[in-house]
């Protein structure tokens, strides 16, 4: 069964991408909302969890998110890939189940 | 200025980003009550604070108000000290130059438009935050 994890908190202020990472298993994905969007920055002291997550999981960033925070300029880390809401919608339908990591 | 001087030293401890949570914002009004009271305002912004102050910020897709746009407004309410912390910004791999270009005007120097944004290190937030009559933490 496939997962699709979803992270709204800053991986700097709360370790809800951290216990994702570690608790998710290969051939899930994880998608980045709301203040979860921080981690994808390519190049943040944090960036080494959505590195090590995109070993064997894909990771997504919600990009209206991504443009509220001023963040639409900024480099991403490489293999993360953009969705807009049509996306998430898709996503929720590819996967199994949806798990949020509040 | 004396109206000023005569005020107590009140500064906004900034450590949440913008929209997800209300703190940002409700830290933004508050800084325009303290300063409509002539108080000595200044704003620190450390930890993922200094994401609030990041340009081209854009909500539309979002559906919530963008109120970035009220930083650059603090300096005709005499709110000319806003503190960023250098070591959180470069742990969130930004720069300076990813932060809105925010002024203001010097009565006491004709008038002159200068930065609002100073940048201090972890060491001189320690001094900056002993040096204050208030402290309030958003």
């Amino acid at each position: 069964m496939a997962i699709l994890h979803t992270v709204n908190k800053s991986p700097y202020e709360k370790t809800s991408l951290e216990s994702c990472v570690q608790r998710s298993d290969a051939g899930a994905a994880i998608l980045l909302i709301e203040d979860g969007v921080y981690a994808a920055l390519a190049g943040g002291a944090k960036a080494e969890l959505v590195k090590a997550a995109l070993a064997d999981r894909k990771v997504f960033v919600l990009e209206p998110d991504l443009k509220a925070r001023g963040l639409a300029d900024q480099a991403l880390i490489e293999g993360v890939e953009s969705v807009d809401f049509d996306g998430f919608v898709d996503l929720t339908t590819q996967y199994d189940q949806v798990n949020a990591w509040l | 200025m004396s109206e000023e001087n005569d005020g107590k030293k009140f500064m906004f401890v900034n450590r949440r980003a913008p929209y997800g949570t209300i703190y940002a914002q409700e830290s933004l009004e508050v800084v325009l009550i303290a300063a409509a009271l002539e108080q000595d305002v200044s704003l620190l912004f450390i930890d993922d604070g200094v994401f609030q102050l990041t340009k081209g910020q854009n909500t539309e897709g979002v559906g919530m108000k963008n109120f970035s746009p009220a930083y650059a407004a603090l300096g005709d309410y005499d709110v000319s000290k806003l503190y960023v912390e250098k070591e959180s910004l470069e742990e969130r791999g930004l720069t300076l130059d990813d932060l809105q270009h925010l002024t203001w005007e010097d009565e006491d120097d004709d008038w002159a438009e200068k930065d609002s944004i100073r940048l201090i290190s972890r060491d001189e937030v320690k001094k900056l935050i002993e040096e204050q009559d208030v402290l309030l933490s958003f």
